[in-house]
């Protein structure tokens, strides 16, 4: 049975469900607005580890055991590991595997990777190929900055379109029993580049693939954004969700009433971050921790979520390159 | 622009055709970007001006009365002219360095932009950020080679200039 719909979409029978989440933060995050729905916060960026990139594989490696702790299983019923990160080669990922031993396939799809790991998961779940998968995504702020921008102690100024890394990451527990929110559908994006260059504004050059991904998403599964009580994008930040709900209106619909972006949930205006959070873990520290508990809470019930991917590489914008941009998206709805 | 936007011509018979469907959607993709661009500069915040400006002078300032302060000093001292500019310029090259090493310098930066760049300090601040930045990678390949990889092309350039006006000089005399 073919269980493609649309253009763009899936739609599950047996929806996959989510039964546990966990994740971790770095300091900065965790005195910013969500204080209260994170695992762990660690004291320093480094947590007594020798480098930012061995943190950032602590960080994952932490995420995705917590979140199968919670879970009361252990690590021997896990199928298959969907993870990834920004820096080179998935480096912090993959040593983070290299301790956990499970069959393992990395992921790059920037900071989309927490939820294309979600896609995957539920299409191999419903397919009936594994029981039990963990996708996981983490990022780390000084980890991120050496490579795509400049060294931390370099004194320099960011534009106020700029958004800052967050050093975190979650995981998500994704099996075909138990107990929690189900994956109903997902849409696969497609790369979107409307022609922005400045690596500094990656909320404006993403909009257009989230844009582009939520009008597919309600054509394909035929419905409109009042479905939804929430629909949440991964790290636009303030630019990239105003352009958002801006370009959606000009398409006629309107989401400006129940449309947030994570990137602008992670930190107070007063810590300097401008125009909000990015990196892998914005959507994965916010949605392993807050949206999770407001679902089990059942103050959620129905949501549309996005991960927003701006994947240039040094390389390209030093060789002037635009930005190509995706968005993948997955409802999540309480039984 | 990305080979895609080229579309290279796979069916060969139909060449004019294609060349003139390309072209039109070349234009459409440029006339799309023009109009997303200008929507995005109507939503991006603008930088602070005046209020970087101002630090900028400010900080920029204070930089300089303290060279001009430790260059008196070694004058003072009884140092020639030139050599006392040059013993303040060691001194602030340190002081550069030193901020940077115990984290200051980044968060000076972060607010007086241009005024904590062009000094000479700021030179210092680019050669040891990088230097503390990449130790972990090895003296040889993380300190040797990334030390200069913000300084490296003022270094570069700065020669180039000297050079030409120093053709310049020896050419008109």
């Amino acid at each position: 049975m073919n269980k493609k719909q649309g253009m763009q979409s899936v739609v599950f029978t047996n929806p996959p469900i989510i039964t546990s989440t966990a994740n971790i933060v770095g300091p900065m995050e965790g005195k910013g607005l969500l204080q209260g729905y994170f695992d762990y916060i660690m004291p320093d960026n480094l947590n007594g580890l020798a480098s930012w990139e061995q943190c950032e594989s602590y960080l994952m490696e932490y995420a995705i055991k917590k979140a199968i702790e919670k879970e009361n299983s252990t690590m021997e019923e896990v199928d298959c590991v969907f993870a990834g990160d920004l820096l080179n080669q998935l480096m912090s990922t993959h040593f983070a595997m290299k301790n956990l031993k499970r069959p393992f396939l990395g992921l790059y799809g920037a900071c989309s990777t927490m939820v294309e790991g979600m896609l995957l998961s539920a299409i191999l779940l419903d397919g009936g190929f594994f029981n039990k998968i963990v996708a996981a995504a983490s990022s780390h702020h000084d980890a991120a900055e050496r490579q795509y921008r400049f060294p931390s102690e370099m004194g320099v100024q960011r534009p106020p379109v700029a958004q800052w890394t967050v050093t975190g990451s979650g995981a998500v527990v994704v099996s075909t029993l138990g107990s929690g929110p189900r994956i109903t559908t997902g849409t696969i994006g497609k790369i979107v580049d409307y022609g922005i260059k400045d690596p500094n504004a990656m909320g404006p050059a993403m909009a257009p693939a989230a844009v582009d991904t939520i009008w597919q998403h309600f054509q394909d599964i035929g419905r409109t954004p009042a479905y939804y009580d929430m629909i949440f994008t991964g790290d636009l930040g303030s630019v990239g969700r105003d352009l958002v709900i801006q370009l959606l209106q000009e398409k006629g619909v309107d989401i400006s009433t129940n449309y947030q972006d994570c990137g602008c949930m992670v930190y107070k205006e007063n810590q300097d971050a401008h125009a909000g959070a990015s990196g892998c873990a914005s959507s994965a520290i916010v949605l392993c921790g807050y949206i999770y508990k407001r679902l089990l809470q059942d103050k959620l019930k129905k949501i549309l979520f996005l991960g927003t991917g701006s994947l240039h590489s040094t390389t390209s914008y030093q060789q002037k390159e635009s930005i190509p941009c995706i968005a993948h998206a997955v409802s999540i709805e309480m039984p | 622009m990305h080979c895609s936007s080229k579309n290279y011509n796979f069916a060969k018979g139909d060449n004019m055709s294609n060349e003139m469907n390309n072209k039109q959607q070349e234009v459409k993709e440029k006339m799309q970007q023009q109009k997303y661009q200008s929507k995005v500069d109507n939503v991006t915040p603008k930088p602070p001006l005046l209020k970087n400006i101002c630090w900028a002078f400010v900080v920029g300032g204070l930089i300089c009365t303290l060279g001009q302060l430790v260059t008196d000093y070694f004058s003072g001292l009884g140092l020639p002219k030139k050599e006392a500019s040059a013993c303040a310029t060691a001194v602030l090259v340190f002081l550069g360095a030193f901020f940077t090493g115990i984290g200051v310098y980044d968060d000076l930066g972060k607010r007086a932009g241009a005024g904590s760049i062009v000094p000479i300090t700021g030179f210092a601040n680019s050669i040891v950020a990088p230097a503390m930045e990449f130790k972990r990678e090895g003296y040889v390949f993380g300190i040797g080679a990334k030390m200069f990889v913000i300084a490296g092309p003022v270094l570069v350039y700065g020669m180039v200039t000297a050079f030409i006006i120093g053709l310049i000089y020896w050419i008109r005399q």
